[in-house]
């Protein structure tokens, strides 16, 4: 357990350094540079307008649909990462079953296309 | 004391060593790419490019980063100050950290995990993190139009570029990047499989928003998308990030299927010419990696410079429509060719 937690001890070291670097950047630049705000210079940049209105208001409720699918999709992937590996051990019993599962998952991707759920006009 | 200093900090010194030895070189090589893909884009638009600066440019890249480093750091009055700085910062980190596992030649690799492939697929999409979160901080409109159209682009060519992997997969037997690339020893797995390394490669291109993909950063509409209210070096860092991202996926192609480390000269067309395996023991793996991995990120530069945007609806539509079917059935074809000729590796 212990031997293979540390395959990953590169990886957290990595991110450590990764981190000091990007806290460096940004820490650096606030205090080489000379900061002079005002109200104008920190309003939201929209082309010379004043903004209309908050910005986190509604928005097009198909980025949420698309979000969703992608969860469907991406667990599909994570659960066929294993059984790549694994085929040559699991067979045909495995293969046979994974192709019914993904039989399952078409059928409903069939519906989703059918139903206009991919559309963008 | 002593054992303290042999047994945690020497080897601790050793992986800091490593790391710093792939971090260095990777800030270098952006910087350069960067300058490179200015130059290629000029050569193809009959332009100069960036010569000013050091001889034929070549400091154009460090000149850019100082006058950067020496602007105002301009945060919104609306925005959400402590996500405004984790985004880019998140962008950065995520690039760098998933060179660990990229293994540069036969046992040079930092983190030799064995899921390797799951790993670099895990922080590849952390990438949407810093853009979304840049987008909601920034508390401006185009800002947060360009982040969802971001967002919404790459978890869906995340979808297809996860399939393609897992038929590469099926060939390997194995989640190790080192395992992947001594599988192609054969074969690169291009010649098999080049309808999915071209979907793989599409992919990629709008994984990283680069262009005909680079619908959130569209200037004629959006401005910069995300990027819009960052200054300074929180600007410099995605820049930073995008660039790293964008070798990442040179490298991860590269390894996937051009054969990582192993010499193109070492194989049945060439090694009939006398001295051929000499040279292929002479000339180290790491070149052969690195050359391909820049040739990659030249047809990238070729790419951009040559075609046209696309449009958000069409991107839409090839991402679930085209590549997401082809690929899934792609999975299924590559399953059942190697279960029905009994080729899977690591059969029973």
């Amino acid at each position: 357990m212990e031997e293979l937690l540390l395959e990953y001890l590169p990886i957290l070291i990595f991110l450590g350094v990764a981190i000091v670097l990007a806290v460096l950047f940004v820490v650096g630049a606030l205090l080489v540079a000379k900061q002079n705000p005002d109200s104008e210079k920190l309003s939201p940049y929209e082309c010379g307008f004043e903004p209309f209105e908050d910005t986190r208001g509604q928005f097009d409720v198909r980025f949420y649909l698309v979000a969703i699918l992608f969860i469907i999709f991406d667990l599909e992937v994570a659960f066929l990462f294993p059984w790549a590996v694994s085929l040559g051990t699991i067979g045909l019993f495995g293969f046979w079953s994974m192709v019914v599962f993904l039989g399952v998952l078409t059928v409903g991707f069939i519906y989703e296309w059918k139903k206009g759920a991919l559309e963008w006009e | 004391m002593a054992d303290f200093i042999d047994v945690y900090l020497i080897p601790f010194l050793w992986i800091l060593g490593g790391v710093l030895a792939i971090v260095v070189p990777l800030l270098l090589a952006v910087a350069y790419v960067i300058y490179f893909d200015r130059k290629i884009w000029a050569a193809i638009h009959l332009r100069r490019g960036p010569n000013v600066v050091g001889p034929w440019g070549l400091l154009q890249s460090f000149a850019d980063g100082l006058k950067l480093l020496l602007k105002e750091t301009v945060v919104p009055s609306g925005a959400n100050k402590g996500v405004f700085f984790i985004a880019p910062m998140l962008m950065f980190i995520v690039a760098a950290v998933a060179w660990a596992v990229i293994p540069f030649d036969e046992g040079l690799v930092l983190a030799d995990l064995n899921v390797g492939v799951l790993y670099l697929f895990a922080i590849s999409s952390l990438g949407v993190y810093g853009i979304i979160m840049s987008g909601w901080a920034s508390n401006s409109r185009y800002a947060f139009l360009g982040a969802l159209r971001s967002a919404a682009q790459m978890v869906s060519y995340e979808v297809s570029i996860g399939f393609v992997i897992v038929t590469v997969l099926l060939c390997v037997g194995s989640l190790n990047l080192s395992d992947v690339v001594m599988a192609q020893e054969s074969a690169w797995f291009f010649i098999p499989l080049f309808p999915v390394f071209v979907i793989f490669f599409i992919s990629a291109l709008a994984e990283t928003n680069r262009p005909p993909f680079d619908l959130p950063e569209a200037e004629a509409e959006l401005v910069a998308g995300y990027q819009v209210e960052y200054s300074s070096l929180t600007f410099a860092l995605f820049w930073l990030g995008e660039y790293a991202s964008v070798l990442l996926m040179c490298a991860m192609t590269t390894t996937l299927f051009f054969g990582g480390w192993l010499s193109p000269f070492d194989n049945f067309v060439f090694n009939w010419i006398p001295g051929m395996d000499a040279f292929n023991e002479f000339v180290p793996g790491v070149i052969w990696f690195l050359l391909k991995t820049f040739f990659f990120f030249f047809i990238f530069s070729w790419v951009k410079a040559s075609v046209p945007r696309y449009r958000y609806d069409q991107l839409m539509r090839l991402g679930w429509k085209v590549f997401l079917p082809v690929s899934l059935a792609a999975v299924i074809i590559v399953a059942g060719f190697l279960v029905g000729f009994d080729m899977l590796p690591n059969a029973a």
